[in-house]
């Protein structure tokens, strides 16, 4: 395999979305190439950082704001 | 009464019938995870808060069509992508219903660009998320992507759209979805891993296959 193909199956991979006979080509590459099972950990490290990261705290005139429109809303809708 | 333990589902079938209270509950379980997403995929604070703001009354509107085919969250992280990615076309212009030029590119693997740096990061991701400069470096890194990676990247990976989902959003092929995830990952990864990554480790020399 060259780098394309194992590029385009290491997305696959990494979302565990992979065809199986793909799967064991590409996991026996790993078995034995080093850098390629390091870039998999960097992904999946990127990925978490991201999904796992903080979550940004609503203004608190916003938060305000957004509870009053739902709760108006809410009522009108309910009459 | 609503307690912690409180299902979203038990919320939701007392919001249909009226109780506003309940409602109340459900956002305030959601909103910062709205706004959070908001913030990422539109990178401005108005523009997030007015995504926030329609996505719930869209969510109230639409509430008595929810039958809980989907969780309440992943119903809720659909209209909010909506909410967003019409913000972002209104912005730029757009007919409402497409990010795409007129024409959408078949993309391929074969252009992308190949891992130059590698090496292990020093610390893992839960580690790194206790000093305060990782927040800033992976919003640099991700603001540094085209918007069209950025959009996949956030859908996909950071709010757990499917792929085909993903494709109906943005009205891209699944192909394309893919192919740009990947270029995303790609990118996202060489940077952070210039900034986290243990340079004594890092692997050198040509690094190909055949």
């Amino acid at each position: 395999m060259n780098c394309d193909e194992l590029l385009a199956m290491l997305n696959e991979y990494v979302d565990g979305s992979i065809d199986p006979g793909v799967c064991e080509t590409f996991e026996k590459h790993l078995a034995g190439c080093n850098p390629c099972q390091v870039v998999v950990d960097n992904i999946r490290q990127t990925i978490t950082l991201y999904k796992d990261g903080q979550p940004y705290e609503l203004p608190t005139a916003f938060h305000r704001k957004l509870h009053d429109a739902l709760r108006q809303r809410f009522t009108q809708l309910r009459r | 009464m609503t307690t912690i333990s409180t299902t979203d589902a038990e919320l939701v079938r007392r919001a249909q019938a009226g109780d506003l209270a309940a409602f109340e509950e459900l956002v305030s379980r959601y909103e910062q995870r709205v706004y959070t997403q908001a913030r990422r995929i539109t990178g401005q604070e108005q523009d997030a808060e007015d995504v926030t703001q329609q996505a719930f009354l869209s969510a109230l509107e639409h509430l008595a069509d929810f039958r809980g085919e989907a969780s309440f969250a992943t119903w809720l992280t659909r209209i909010a992508t909506h909410a967003a990615l019409k913000i972002i076309r209104k912005r730029q212009g757009l007919p409402t219903m497409s990010l795409e030029a007129a024409t959408e590119e078949q993309e391929t693997y074969g252009s992308i660009p190949h891992p130059e740096y590698i090496t292990d990061w020093r610390e893992g991701p839960a580690e790194l998320a206790t000093h305060s400069e990782t927040q800033q470096l992976i919003d640099t890194a991700l603001a540094q992507l085209d918007e069209k990676h950025r959009l996949v990247f956030l859908l996909r990976d950071v709010e757990g759209l499917s792929v085909k989902e993903t494709a109906e959003a943005l009205q891209l092929s699944e192909t394309n979805v893919k192919v740009r995830l990947l270029r995303a990952r790609l990118q996202l990864r060489e940077q952070l891993t210039r900034a986290f990554g243990d340079e004594r480790r890092r692997v050198t020399g040509g690094h190909a296959h055949e």
